[in-house]
């Protein structure tokens, strides 16, 4: 055997010998997973109380990407301007949104808002995916500016020799080659629009996390209920990134080669 | 005398008294460099003109102003009589519809196929029902010779073929001026021919043309009058015999020295 593979083999041997002597000096014997657990009543209770959760934090997640992604193109747009004035709103909107960290325009949305007018009562609902979608479409709106002007000056050209104007090239000549390109970073602001709805939980919307706490908060056991919302989101998000390849599977072929 | 060439007098004459397209004295700037340097050319209608001159002379500059894809800085440029710098963004969207343009690099939609490429002008722009493109398209390609193409995607195609495409795709539109902005210098040499082919068929046709290239034999051929740029300016005009066996101007001399040595 030569002398790196045996020092490979040691190394891997101590790593392993590491670990377990760390794995037993953990608490195994406290955990109780029977709160958790399929196989009892109150575990099946629980359970389904917490995956209940689930249809609000998609809900929300959904309506605020949709929105998000409507109001970062009509952000995006003004930032391809020839004009610097118009470019301006642009960089404003960009830089003013992005600099305010999501739980503050969570709490501003839902505690701020309504003392400006009588009228304005917004639920925790739309407080969230306001605040969500808000704060997204920063982001949003820079992965669209970049899609845009990644497409060839010659293109552009070609619509307009064939008589179309701002908005028909926009339709059928950008975006459809836009969209190809920029779906990776529109799945990857869905996967942080996911997890982010998390934070829409200190005011009270009763999703996966929220209810997470709420259990924690009857049971005590946290551990065990956090584990099960780390596995909710997980499984979440894997299924939403399965989809967004797909869709990119689906686009690529369509184009074919 | 060199301010401004009526290239219309080595032309076939036309009974029309509005040239198509008339440019006068146009300047193009890109910061201190004069692309365009006062040129002014007339073209009739039915005139086949061929811009030739070294690199860097401004004839691509001049041709993409034609379709106002560059704005020009100072003089006038009218097609068809009307003043190119006067008009809306909606008028200019219409005079383009009458000046189609084929680019050096295609420019085809990679997204769209060849039908969908030809069609989407005329839907669009021209509000011609899908049943009305589709047999307009599928005329132009058979025009240009690809017909079994229809259904392909650009990229599935050979570099004359999409040429091709994009000549059809132009024609589409049915413009009053064809602008060929170098359509053979991307290609590779076998497939120049086929593409020089179309564009021999459709100067046969009689629509008016207006062509940047290199391809002298084609020149010569399909031309009624040559212009040669240098420095931005209109060097001379004149008839094809003339300016290939004896260009009035030095350098139009030099030029040809150069280009026909091989």
């Amino acid at each position: 055997m030569r002398l790196s593979s045996v020092i490979g083999w040691v190394c891997f041997l101590a790593f392993v010998a590491l670990v377990s002597f760390l794995f037993k000096q953990l608490n195994w014997d406290d955990l109780a997973w029977y709160v958790v657990s399929p196989e009892t009543e109150t575990g099946r209770r629980n359970l389904w109380f917490l995956v209940g959760g689930v249809k609000y934090t998609l809900l929300m997640s959904f309506t605020a990407i949709i929105i998000s992604i409507v109001l970062g193109l009509l952000i995006a747009l003004p930032g391809l301007s020839p004009s610097p004035w118009v470019r301006m709103i642009n960089r404003v909107y960009v830089e003013l949104v992005r600099a305010v960290p999501i739980l503050v325009l969570i709490f501003w949305v839902y505690y701020g808002l309504p003392i400006l007018h009588d009228d304005i009562n917004i639920n925790v609902f739309w407080a969230g995916v306001i605040a969500l979608a808000l704060s997204d479409s920063a982001f949003e709106a820079e992965i669209f500016r970049a899609g845009i002007q990644s497409i060839d000056r010659g293109q552009l050209e070609a619509a307009d020799s064939i008589g179309l104007g701002y908005f028909g090239r926009l339709r059928y000549v950008v975006l459809p080659q836009a969209i190809r390109r920029i779906l990776p970073p529109l799945g990857n602001q869905l996967v942080y629009m996911l997890k982010m709805s998390s934070l829409v939980s200190v005011i009270g919307m009763e999703e996966l996390t929220r209810r997470a706490n709420e259990l924690v908060v009857s049971t005590y056991r946290p551990l065990e209920i956090y584990t099960v919302l780390v596995l909710e989101y997980l499984v979440l998000i894997l299924i939403v990134s399965m989809g967004v390849r797909y869709l990119e599977y689906r686009l690529r072929a369509n184009e074919s080669i | 005398m060199t301010n401004v060439i009526n290239t219309a007098s080595a032309g076939n004459a036309t009974d029309s008294s509005i040239p198509l397209i008339e440019m006068k004295n146009v300047v193009k700037r890109y910061g201190d460099f004069h692309a365009l340097d006062g040129v002014s050319l007339q073209v009739r209608s039915g005139q086949r003109v061929v811009v030739c001159g070294p690199s860097g002379s401004g004839k691509s500059t001049l041709i993409r102003c034609l379709n106002q894809l560059e704005k020009h800085d100072a003089g006038e440029i009218r097609i068809d009589g009307r003043a190119l710098s006067k008009l809306s963004s909606a008028e200019l969207r219409r005079i383009r519809t009458d000046v189609g343009m084929v680019f050096q690099q295609f420019n085809l939609f990679p997204h769209l196929t060849v039908l969908e490429n030809l069609t989407l002008g005329p839907m669009r722009t021209r509000k011609l029902s899908a049943q009305q493109a589709d047999k307009l398209a599928r005329e132009y390609l058979e025009r240009v010779d690809i017909p079994e193409q229809a259904d392909k995607y650009p990229r599935q195609l050979s570099g004359g073929q999409q040429q091709r495409v994009a000549i059809a795709r132009s024609l589409c539109m049915e413009p009053k001026i064809l602008l060929f902005d170098e359509p053979t210098s991307a290609l590779d040499p076998e497939m120049i021919v086929e593409v020089l082919d179309v564009m021999v068929e459709l100067a046969e046709t009689g629509i008016t043309m207006v062509v940047v290239t290199h391809e002298m034999g084609f020149a010569n051929q399909v031309a009624d009058t040559i212009v040669f740029m240098d420095g931005g300016k209109i060097v001379e005009s004149n008839d094809p015999e003339t300016f290939f066996s004896n260009p009035a101007s030095e350098r139009g001399k030099s030029f040809l020295r150069k280009i026909l040595r091989h």
